[in-house]
């Protein structure tokens, strides 16, 4: 394999916590450091930044089950497109991803269609019906890099404490939604001032607490190791800041839509900002983006979820929840950056190092050895979304027409160019 | 004084001189109501449509009268027992009613935000008939003009707004509008029964009947809406008409000319006592049924004139 050499690059590497102009070399598909060999092809970067490619954990590919909305190739190009190097897959498909067999499939369909790296997850119950347990140990062995019901809450609790029993005996991640089931059904939006002057239904941001809490409790009883999918609230983070503090091994993602949008976007009844769990209040976000730059909060993923017009262009309340994200990631995070919330480091930590320690993988980071998923961007490039341009087959984004910054130059999976293709 | 919207969707668009000329045509409705012949031709020629997604008898009645009263060709379509049913979403069946080039469409739907979305894909005047628990803004037009009839102004009253708030798109209408023209408003009733964050709307809520209808110059009850409740909200009826329900005793807080309105059907016995909703002294809820017809052939009237105003209008032509 050939050679590369990165010069004049604005190298952001979270595991160093450094943002420095310097030089990057990559060989065999791997880092290779500073200094590069005299055959190598130069890349200049012309001052842009150069990170670590993003590991999106919570990616809703639609195949197999609904391959309109998102298939293997077009969710992978989009990510190249995005800067997502590695897409941690979601189970919740139809059917669900919970025998080792569709789990093939899906690997044979990943590897054969999509640029950018797939690890796939698969479901914690069988159907992901909160009943009986999936084959753990089998979805290991055929590649699962965690177990997880998605959005769907396992509402019975001795289920919830066997899957967490059994996983915690063969060292498996479980990630789970935090929400109290019941209180939460049917919700569409955040219960408040907005929601109730619209006649939304909706739920108190106080059932993430619920759920967490409990799930925090079968964590202590099980030693299970957890990732909460998304924390979204200021009154759960408290809890999660707790559970981390007596040694528990718990981690916790957020969406970029929770880190950038709140529930006054969604307007007059918008349904391309209706996400799981609601969009929340102001005040719940600015916690959001501050837990992310303590890193109390780890991860920001899409939760790219695609969804056709069809399933959008309904009555708020049934209209389908999700947005997609993974070509909208990088330049709505940039937002935090340029409010001056956070520094690209950090933001990167979020984005690629956190996930990727999360999942037992050697990405995330810069130094030599690593693989060589790298991407070059402009954090400053102006534009406006145009949602008909999306890579996905499905547009439903909520930054549709909106002026945002940081534009993705290139994207190297295993030093090999995915993005301009 | 004009009025400039396109749709009629909910009170929050709307201004208060929109609001005001819309009452003020109103007026003049209620006078030909009253004739003996009621008829105007200010919709001559147009099609109104009716489509009634959620079971309606007097709002239905009272657009249907209100259209046939000012010359427009009305149908009504009963969207339960139609293609509804069949799968057909709501952007289609609006799609395919588009087709046939109403003028005035009249729509009420289970889901809030439906009509909204509705209004999106169709070009013609929509009218909001009732949506979810969102906005039901022509109910609160016909409230206004009965406040204003009653009491001679719609400015500085006091108005208690009783009972079932969470599940009322009446309340929400009648709380845009009654804050718009500056009136203060108090929302009165069970804590269930009160939405989240209510108190945040620049209203103020009581959930004690005799400390929310205090010197109140106006007392909106509310219909205890069953059919959307799906928990335990209140113990039974009866005490539900115990601690909330406007018998004597409770309107005596009240100033000794308030009203009582009710925007029906009642459950008498629940939310209201029978001889309340009958004191003719006090009771101005047949008032409101009439107030009905003249605001929504004002509304319509209305609507109707700048729809003909922007088909007139010289189009732009893309090059």
């Amino acid at each position: 394999m050939s050679a590369l050499l990165f010069k004049n690059a604005r190298l952001i590497d979270p595991e160093t916590g450094t943002d420095s102009v310097g030089t990057l070399a990559v060989r065999d598909g791997k880092i290779a450091g500073p200094t590069g060999m005299d055959d190598a092809t130069v890349i200049d970067c012309d001052g842009k930044c150069l990170a670590p490619g993003i590991v999106d954990i919570g990616v809703k590919v639609s195949e197999p089950g609904e391959r309109h909305k998102e298939s293997f190739r077009s969710a992978g190009l989009a990510a190249a497109a995005g800067g997502v190097t590695t897409m941690v897959t979601r189970p919740d498909t139809t059917p669900a991803i919970d025998t080792p067999e569709v789990l093939e499939f899906v690997r044979r369909r990943a590897n054969e269609a999509s640029p950018v790296r797939v690890l796939p997850m698969a479901a914690l119950t069988r159907g992901r019906q909160g009943r009986e347990m999936a084959e753990i140990g089998f979805l290991m062995d055929a590649g699962a890099v965690a177990f997880t019901d998605c959005d769907s809450v396992i509402t019975d609790t001795k289920v919830f404490t066997r899957c967490m029993t059994y996983a915690t005996s063969l060292g498996a991640l479980v990630i789970a939604h935090p929400q109290e089931p019941i209180l939460s059904a049917g919700a569409a939006a955040t219960s408040g001032k907005f929601a109730s002057l619209k006649g939304l239904p909706a739920v108190s941001p106080m059932a993430e607490r619920m759920g967490l809490d409990r799930d925090i409790a079968v964590v202590e009883m099980t030693g299970a190791r957890y990732h909460a999918d998304q924390i979204t609230t200021a009154r759960a983070l408290r809890r999660l800041e707790r559970a981390r503090s007596v040694g528990l091994d718990i981690t916790a993602g957020v969406s970029i839509h929770h880190l950038t949008l709140n529930e006054l976007d969604v307007g007059d009844f918008r349904t391309f900002f209706k996400v799981k769990p609601p969009l929340r209040s102001e005040d719940d976000r600015l916690a959001a983006v501050e837990a992310v730059a303590s890193g109390l909060i780890d991860v920001i993923s899409s939760m790219h979820t695609p969804q056709d017009e069809e399933s959008k262009r309904l009555p708020f309340a049934e209209a389908a929840s999700g947005a997609v994200g993974l070509e909208t990631l990088l330049p709505a995070a940039m937002r935090l950056v340029h409010n001056g919330h956070i520094d690209l480091p950090t933001l990167w930590r979020a984005l690629s190092l956190a996930p990727s320690k999360r999942l037992g993988l050697d990405t995330g980071r810069l130094k030599a050895g690593a693989p060589a998923d790298l991407v070059l961007f402009d954090p400053d490039a102006p534009f406006v979304m145009d949602r008909a341009k999306l890579r996905s087959k499905s547009k439903n984004t909520p930054f549709d027409e909106a002026r945002m910054e940081g534009r993705v130059l290139g994207t190297w999976v295993g030093g090999a160019p995915v993005f301009p293709d | 004084m004009s009025f400039r919207a396109r749709h009629l969707l909910g009170i929050e668009h709307i201004a208060p001189d929109e609001i005001t000329t819309l009452l003020d045509l109103a007026e003049t409705y209620v006078d030909l109501n009253r004739s003996t012949d009621k008829h105007d031709n200010a919709l001559q020629g147009l099609t109104q449509i009716n489509m009634f997604f959620e079971n309606s008898t007097r709002t239905q009645a009272s657009f249907e009268l209100a259209g046939k009263r000012l010359g427009a060709d009305v149908m009504n379509m009963h969207m339960q027992a139609s293609s509804v049913k069949k799968g057909e979403t709501l952007i289609d069946t609006a799609l395919t009613l588009n087709a046939m080039h109403p003028d005035l469409l009249v729509v009420r739907h289970p889901d809030s935000g439906a009509v909204n979305l509705l209004a999106q894909k169709v070009n013609c005047a929509v009218l909001n008939a009732g949506d979810g628990r969102h906005e039901h803004p022509t109910q609160a037009l016909l409230d206004a003009l009965t406040i204003r009839r009653a009491k001679g102004r719609l400015h500085r009253l006091t108005v208690a707004i009783c009972g079932d708030i969470a599940h009322s798109r009446v309340a929400r209408s009648n709380i845009w509008l009654l804050g718009k023209m500056e009136n203060r408003v108090r929302l009165v009733g069970p804590p269930t029964l009160m939405p989240s964050g209510a108190a945040d709307w620049g209203v103020e809520v009581y959930d004690d009947m005799k400390e929310g209808l205090k010197d109140a110059d106006v007392v909106m009850m509310l219909r205890l809406q069953k059919e959307r409740m799906d928990g335990a909200f209140i113990p039974s009826e009866r005490e539900y008409f115990h601690r909330y329900g406007l018998d004597a005793a409770k309107l005596d807080n009240a100033k000794e000319d308030a009203i009582v309105m009710h925007p029906g059907p009642m459950n008498r016995g629940v939310e209201i006592d029978g001889t309340i909703a009958d004191d003719i002294n006090r009771s101005v809820i047949q008032d409101q049924v009439e107030m009905g017809v003249a605001v929504r052939m004002a509304a319509m009237k209305l609507l109707a004139d700048n729809l003909k105003a922007a088909r007139s209008a010289p189009k732009e032509v893309a090059v």
